[in-house]
């Protein structure tokens, strides 16, 4: 890899991916290089959770593009190369192996790493995370020999792992620390539907209840102390407490991180000629729906890549984008539009036994987010009602004859 | 090995070889074809691998499913031969198939 580049994105996740990929793909007069921690070529993290695991989808599909593609490419790909420290005066970064490489504009795109859990016990052979593809690999490896699985978490990845390893026939327990699962990303009919759907497939849920200890038996894990007192038997353990993000070396060369290094709508940081997008990444603008919150989705680091990318050609900004999030768990398929945050009014649609329906969100007249459960119709119209209005129309939008996609022109003929 | 044809708004032909199985979504973007960009990993999710199906090969495909019919709804410049390619894998079925880009 060359020393200088005119762009060098750090990280090769979804958003120093694509950042490197839009500016390649744009004409970009430039040199550009990509430089990761992971040894693996640039990947897709979705499939790790869901059906990797459980061996539907093999190594070839989780490629971002073809080993040939790289070398075809304009872009210069370095693998395996952490950068830990920035020098954002001198234009420079410094690797773990001690390279230094220089730079005309960075993008920081290091992503986030699994918040580790502050228990004893927690350094046992069979304790493990989930947010790489070497990570993965283990996982799906130990699954294969373990009987009994214990969950630490009831978000996105702990339930997408509970329903790979049922599907691979080992008998699973997830421990939530909240009242409900998926507490900070859905409401309590969401929450309500899943838990019971992974109930059915067999798999014991401890909700309200924290770990006060990981137990070995010399090296290896053998179970869960649970803050009840119960211990959970169990072969390996898989934490899914969150992510923290890898933002250190900006933090220490002086740009502010709150939760994340803030960036502006334009994705800069306020260090000099340093953006930054994706999992890391949080935004500081009040104009958004989003401001003050780290978004941590395939989308939102796409829709970072193509900001990062207009700003660094003098492009005009991208409009902003409605986030939105899935989740695969068994044969359920939930999609969110939205932010699932600062509601205080929701609207269900259809019925949850039936095992279709959507719930919408609503700050006063306005809607905040849409969750579609199994209705891929619900999300697609639900998507273009964030954001509007719809005083006047509740009914409408409970309503299963009608589709949100009437409520949308209701409302806009309405002037509402 | 099935060939697949994209065309783009301006004219531009890309004619692409396919592997057994894999989707239509899948050669557009580790082709680099404009305009496709299967944001969602073929999730039925994004409406970004959007394609009009030329019109000849309409009804030689299988059908769309209810979800991605629902998809289909919301994408720009929807028509009646509108398809998100990844539902559409390759098999010696669809060798020789032209699917547009919308601009």
């Amino acid at each position: 890899m060359r020393n200088h580049h005119d762009v060098l994105v750090v990280g090769t996740g979804p958003a120093g991916t694509q950042v490197a990929l839009g500016l390649a793909a744009g004409g970009f007069a430039g040199s550009i290089g990509l430089v990761g921690a992971e040894p693996e070529l640039p990947y897709e993290r979705p499939p790790l959770s869901k059906g990797y695991l459980t061996g539907d989808c093999g190594e070839d599909a989780l490629l971002t593009r073809p080993a040939t593609f790289w070398s075809d490419s304009p872009v210069d790909l370095r693998l395996g190369a952490a950068v830990t420290s920035v020098n954002p005066a001198a234009h420079r970064v410094r690797t773990a192996e001690n390279k230094v490489m220089s730079y005309g504009s960075l993008v920081w795109a290091a992503g986030c790493r699994p918040r580790r859990l502050e228990v004893a016990g927690a350094e046992l052979d069979g304790v493990l995370a989930l947010r790489s593809w070497q990570d993965a690999k283990n996982l799906r490896e130990s699954l294969g020999r373990a009987d009994r699985v214990a969950v630490i978490g009831g978000g996105y990845i702990g339930l997408e792992v509970a329903a790979a390893a049922t599907k691979l026939g080992a008998r699973v327990t997830v421990v939530e620390a909240q009242e409900r699962l998926l507490a900070r990303v859905a409401g309590h009919t969401v929450a309500e539907y899943v838990a019971q759907r992974h109930v059915a497939a067999g798999v014991r849920l401890k909700v309200g209840t924290g770990v006060t200890e990981i137990l070995g038996d010399g090296s290896s894990v053998v179970g869960v102390r649970l803050s009840s007192g119960e211990i959970v038997d169990a072969d390996i353990v898989v934490v899914g407490v969150g992510v923290v993000p890898n933002v250190e070396p900006l933090a220490a060369a002086g740009a502010t991180c709150r939760n994340g290094v803030v960036v502006d709508e334009g994705c800069r940081t306020d260090l000099p000629d340093v953006l930054a997008a994706g999992d890391c990444a949080v935004l500081g603008d009040p104009g958004s729906s989003a401001n003050g919150l780290r978004i941590e989705s395939i989308q939102n680091a796409s829709a970072h890549a193509k900001m990062v990318v207009a700003t660094l050609m003098g492009h005009p900004r991208p409009a902003r984008e409605t986030p939105w999030f899935w989740s695969n768990q068994y044969d359920l398929k939930l999609k969110t539009a939205g932010l699932t945050v600062q509601y205080d009014n929701v609207v269900l649609r259809g019925e949850p036994d039936s095992g279709q329906f959507a719930v919408v969100y609503l700050r006063g007249d306005v809607v905040v987010a849409v969750d579609a459960m199994n209705s891929a119709r619900d999300f697609a119209h639900g998507k273009a009602l964030v954001g509007v209005n719809v005083r006047g129309l509740q009914d409408m939008v409970a309503d299963t004859a009608v589709p949100l996609k009437l409520v949308l022109s209701s409302a806009h003929e309405g002037g509402a | 090995m099935p060939t697949v044809t994209f065309v783009s708004a301006d004219g531009d032909r890309r004619i692409l070889e396919a592997r057994e199985g894999e989707t239509l979504m899948s050669v557009a973007v580790r082709n680099g074809v404009p305009g496709i960009e299967g944001e969602c990993g073929g999730e039925l999710s994004c409406g970004t691998c959007h394609v009009h199906v030329a019109e000849d090969w309409s009804d030689r495909l299988k059908p769309a499913s209810d979800d991605e019919t629902d998809m289909l709804e919301v994408v720009d410049s929807p028509s009646a031969r509108s398809r998100l390619c990844c539902q559409i894998r390759a098999s010696s079925a669809v060798d020789g198939l032209v699917l547009e880009v919308p601009a």
